[in-house]
């Protein structure tokens, strides 16, 4: 009699059903535009142990953005995108996504987002690519036999047409971004796990033997290195959140010596034509606070030239700045707001003059953008 | 006899229990004749449909109360925790055999940890215990949880009782444990109880999703891993009984290492997370009433709590950390009758005025050890001193307290010779409570309360490296009640009992502690007072006894709580007027316990309906509901020789179902156990 009851009960408020593939959600946002730039993929990196990476699309020609496409592309892939997206990056056809926490590289098909494979790189950060190869970081090396259990990291390069592994390269503890110029690659190790004894360098890897051929000491805690159309490098250091500040150095890559150091912090970073576009949050102890900056500075001149880009107010609405990235072409800025990390993010788009055009809600800590470029002649991107 | 003590006034133990312990039936009648009822709305568990649940910890049994949402990650070791009526669980304090589990260090007790074993009964207080002759700490929280767990009783003729029980079940649960009860003296018991348990925790889940059509898109199915646990506890309690008063000491241990299995996540199926727990305490209480009029009691406890935890996992960072807390408690309690005196008096006639007044102080010292980097060694007294009033007349109850707290914290940096003190504000808090029955002797109540509480930040909030924030001020939370209640019994016929409970309550969170991301690095947090979250809800409670013939009686329970918990901490957000996390709209529990003799057929159904993991309600957040039906089948009769023998069996989600409570973090599907219990 209670068990009939019970499901009565059950019946009359909501009862379990069959866990569908979410379908993607999408919105018009912005004016339609044709360049040889077709759109861009972000990728959300959720919150660790949530499971919630997950990839967004915005096509330039329809103006729409599309919310979560992954699972609608891939239905057939257990446990959808994963955990915790650190990196993504499009190289000849194909669209590459670092998934940290999933310990994979997860591979699809650049147009449509289509699952190509995985290599599985345990806790693996960043990418680049020269020739056929492409270069991930990880900070999961062999484990050092005494009480520090210190970790070492590396590098491990894998052929994009096999998608194996076929090299690594040991450099500093818990590299980040990575970089080529010319035959040099530079790994920004940061020595994120060894507090209070930070790294303080840029590893030097000869691309040719594929083995560190010197390390460049810069500041401690290095993040993200970059490079210019001078040859110059441009290195973040996080600083040690206490008396060290955040900044940003300049290296150039024929001396290898470090040339000018910024007194500004960064978060994320995008070079395009002569300028270098930041965001950052610092927390200042006093306040209790997080001091937003959005700066521009000329890789040229090498000076800070704005402090803040937003020029409408809207920085005023953005709590967490997290990731960007500039359009080539257009100089529109895509800036992602990360919020608390657990709820969805929002996305963007400033004109070149910083005036909002749009913005977007996401999914959880919207992070790395992608361009996807495309002839114009060829079919516009759809998802399967 | 008479049993219609109210619970203000003090029970008389020993002859409760000898009728406890005769037959079972009584029980049922013992506990409905029991509802006399207390001015604050309580929720128990006890005797035989307490036994009859199938759980193994606290956290299972606490599923039944109304109210209550429980945070499982799934498992015999998985960590088990319970928010009520959604302030969250930081509100709840948790007493075992009256005196307060603390935990300074993160503010949760994990009630996964605390065996069913040896429990005699759970209740549940909304706001504070009905009661004010009482530690001024009982004053402390929003809701309050008490484990009692049993006190020896011996039939006349017998000295000792001996229970040795046997459980053993699915995920490889092996669970003996062994209970001694020996009268010392005739007012002097000891009671010896000891439990070991062990399993390997494995269990299969299955995650599926299908397409809009019905057809499936995936479908796989894996085995728990890194779910084995292994605990033993030991427990040594002394009961002493004066003229007009009683004694107890109480020794407890308890020791475990376990896997954390982690959340299942893409790529990654099984996690290797270990943390080894050593729990100890000593505590005991002294009531007496001195003279007519005046009652006193003294509480004390000292607790010593180890932690390690260990990531071995080369793909995480490697951590192998050490928390050791320790706290010590004193606590004073004075009550004096102003007028009406009778205090411990069972027949009480309601026409009296009755008056107390009562004042208790407690002083609590915690400290907190960790091999972390940075690390600042916190250490903190408290002062809690409280008032509180009763007044009963004619048919109008009243309770009253203020709870006065007074926090000094001090902070040992190792680069520093001197500690650095800060002081919290003092904090004072009210609560007021009211009944009035209309239509004596209908037992007919209606009754209100109001509460104001709040909860200190913990040590990890205030101190823990890089997250804490020193700034950091309490989180409060302001509860508005209004409820009514209806008991009827009766000795004869077919209804002996039904009971109906229904609460209507709005109740505020401010100044919420909430980790918030700062600075440029990744994944920094910072706690703030940043919150707030309004929430407005009812509970009903329902229970019938039936007499359905010869000796059969059928009791049958069921409870109602809908909570509409909202955030409403940024109007900017999408999270907005959203359903706080975790907290379902609806949810229900229903329980029937049949008896025949010794024979005893229960079954239980839990639901909980449909959630968002976060507070922006929209579909990537939902969590579909859930609900489990389990059944148990009990045997008990005696020996030619005199024991008697207790057979039992198990079987939990009936159905199957494969369910998550908490987001990746799989529950078992189907499930049992078999129990043997002799008592000598």
């Amino acid at each position: 009699m209670v068990c009939v009851l019970c499901s009565v009960f059950c019946a009359l408020i909501a009862c379990r059903h069959e866990e569908p593939i979410l379908p993607s959600e999408e919105e018009q946002h912005g004016e339609k535009d044709t360049t040889e730039i077709v759109g861009f993929y972000l990728l959300n990196e959720g919150n660790m142990g949530n499971n919630k990476a997950s990839l967004d699309y915005y096509d330039y020609a329809s103006a729409t953005y599309k919310r979560n496409i992954y699972a609608e592309v891939n239905p057939d892939v257990p446990k959808e995108m994963g955990d915790v997206g650190n990196d993504l990056q499009i190289y000849g056809s194909r669209l590459y996504a670092v998934i940290n926490c999933s310990n994979k590289i997860e591979i699809m098909d650049a147009k449509t987002a289509k699952r190509i494979g995985q290599i599985d790189v345990p806790n693996c950060r960043y990418l680049c690519f020269q020739g056929q190869y492409g270069y991930i970081t990880s900070y999961a090396g062999p484990v050092s036999l005494d009480a520090s259990h210190a970790q070492i990291g590396y590098v491990a390069r894998f052929d994009t047409a096999t998608l194996e592994i076929n090299a690594t390269c040991l450099v500093g503890y818990q590299p980040d971004e990575l970089t080529i110029v010319g035959n040099k690659m530079y790994v920004a190790n940061s020595g994120g796990y060894m507090v209070p004894n930070y790294e303080n360098t840029l590893s030097v890897i000869d691309i040719a033997s594929f083995t560190e051929v010197k390390r460049i000491p810069v500041a401690i805690n290095l993040h993200r290195v970059r490079a210019d159309k001078n040859g110059l490098l441009w290195v973040t250091s996080r600083g040690d959140y206490y008396d060290v500040p955040a900044k940003l150095y300049c290296l150039d890559t024929k001396t290898d010596q470090v040339v000018d150091m910024l007194d500004i912090a960064v978060s994320d970073l995008d070079i395009v034509g002569d300028s270098l576009y930041a965001c950052a949050t610092a927390w200042d102890n006093v306040t209790m606070t997080n001091t937003v900056s959005y700066s521009i500075v000329d890789i040229n001149t090498r000076k800070v030239v704005c402090t803040n880009f937003i020029t409408d107010g809207t920085d005023l609405n953005i709590k967490k700045p997290y990731g960007i990235k500039v359009h080539p072409l257009t100089h529109d800025i895509y800036l992602t707001d990360a919020k608390n990390y657990v709820s969805p993010g929002t996305l963007y788009c400033f004109s070149p003059e910083g005036t909002m055009r749009w913005s977007v809600r996401t999914g959880d800590i919207p992070a790395h953008f992608a361009f996807l470029r495309m002839p114009r002649e060829l079919s516009q991107n759809g998802e399967n | 006899m008479a049993l219609c003590a109210a619970p203000v006034l003090a029970i008389n133990d020993t002859a409760l229990d000898s009728i406890y312990n005769q037959f079972t039936i009584d029980e049922v009648e013992v506990t409905a004749r029991r509802r006399e009822e207390p001015v604050i709305p309580v929720q128990k568990l006890e005797g035989a449909r307490l036994e009859g649940l199938s759980t193994q910890s606290v956290a299972d049994a606490a599923r039944y109360f109304s109210g209550v949402q429980l945070k499982d990650y799934g498992g015999v070791g998985g960590m088990k925790t319970i928010d009520v009526r959604s302030m969250g669980s930081h509100h709840l304090g948790v007493f075992y055999d009256g005196i307060e589990i603390g935990n300074a260090q993160n503010g949760t007790v994990d009630l996964g940890k605390f065996s069913m074993d040896n429990i005699e009964e759970l209740s549940l207080y909304n706001g504070q215990k009905s009661e004010i002759f009482q530690p001024a700490k009982d004053y402390g929280s929003a809701g309050t949880l008490y484990i009692k767990t049993r006190r020896p009783k011996f039939s006349s003729d017998k000295s000792y009782n001996v229970h040795v029980t046997m459980k053993a079940g699915t995920f490889g649960l092996a669970n003996p444990s062994i209970l001694y009860e020996q009268r010392l003296t005739d007012n002097i018991h000891l009671s010896a109880n000891a439990e070991y348990t062990y399993a390997n925790g494995r269990y299969h889940f299955r995650y599926r999703k299908v397409f809009p059509d019905g057809t499936v898109a995936w479908d796989t199915t894996a085995v728990r891993q890194n779910g084995d646990v292994q605990a033993g506890r030991g427990e040594v309690g002394i009961f002493g009984y004066l003229p007009e008063g009683k004694w107890h000491v109480k020794g407890y241990f308890y020791a475990s290492e376990k896997g954390i299995p982690g959340a299942i996540v893409n790529n990654v199926w099984k996690n290797s997370q270990r943390q080894w727990d050593r729990n100890a305490f000593v505590q005991g209480n002294f009531t007496k009433t001195f003279v007519r009029g005046y009652d006193f009691q003294f509480n004390a406890k000292y607790s010593n709590d180890w932690m390690r935890y260990l990531n071995p996992d080369t793909t995480l960072m490697y951590l192998d950390n050490v928390f050791t807390q320790q706290e010590v408690y004193l606590s004073m309690a004075h009550r004096v009758a102003i007028c009406g005196g009778q205090a411990v008096n069972n027949k009480l006639r309601r026409t009296d005025i009755n008056w107390d007044i009562s004042v208790s102080a407690d002083y609590q010292w915690n400290y907190l050890q960790a091999n972390l980097a940075n690390f600042v060694y916190p250490e903190r007294s408290t002062v809690l001193a409280a008032v509180a009033t009763q007044f009963y007349w004619q048919y109008f109850k009243a309770q009253a307290s203020v709870l006065g707290t007074f926090v000094f914290d001090k902070i040992h940096q190792p680069s520093q010779t001197m500690p650095t003190a800060s002081k919290q504000r003092p904090q004072f808090t009210p609560a007021v409570f009211v009944s009035y029955q209309p239509y004596l002797p209908e037992q007919l109540y209606l009754r209100a309360f109001y509460k104001r509480i709040f909860r200190m930040p913990t040590f990890n909030d205030l101190y823990y490296t890089d997250v804490g924030n020193i700034a950091l001020l309490p989180e409060y939370t302001t509860q508005y009640d209004g409820g009514i209640q209806y008991d009827k019994t009766w000795s004869q016929g077919t209804f002996r009992m039904v009971s109906l409970k229904a609460d209507g309550y709005f109740n505020q969170v401010k100044n919420k502690i909430v980790a918030i991301p700062k600075g440029n690095g990744q994944y920094r947090w910072q706690m703030m007072n940043l919150g707030y979250v309004e929430i407005r809800g009812c509970d009903v409670n329902l229970s019938t006894t039936l007499h359905c013939g010869k000796e059969v009686f059928l009791t049958v329970a069921g409870t109602y709580t809908y909570q509409k918990a909202q955030d409403f901490t940024d109007p900017e957000e999408i999270t907005y007027g959203g359903q706080i996390a975790y907290i379902p709209w609806h949810s229900c529990s229903a329980t029937a316990n049949l008896m025949w003799k010794g024979l005893c057929v229960n079954y239980a159904f839990i639901y909980v309906g449909e959630r968002y993991t976060n507070s922006a309600n929209i579909p990537v957040n939902h969590l579909q509901p859930w609900y489990t039906h389990d059944m148990s089948i009990s045997y008990e009769f005696p020996l030619k020789t005199g024991q008697r023998l207790h057979f039992a069996v198990e079987i939990n989600n009936l159905l199957n179902q494969q369910y998550e409570v908490i987001l990746n973090y799989p529950m078992p599907g189907i499930n049992g156990k078999g129990i043997v219990k002799i008592i000598i």
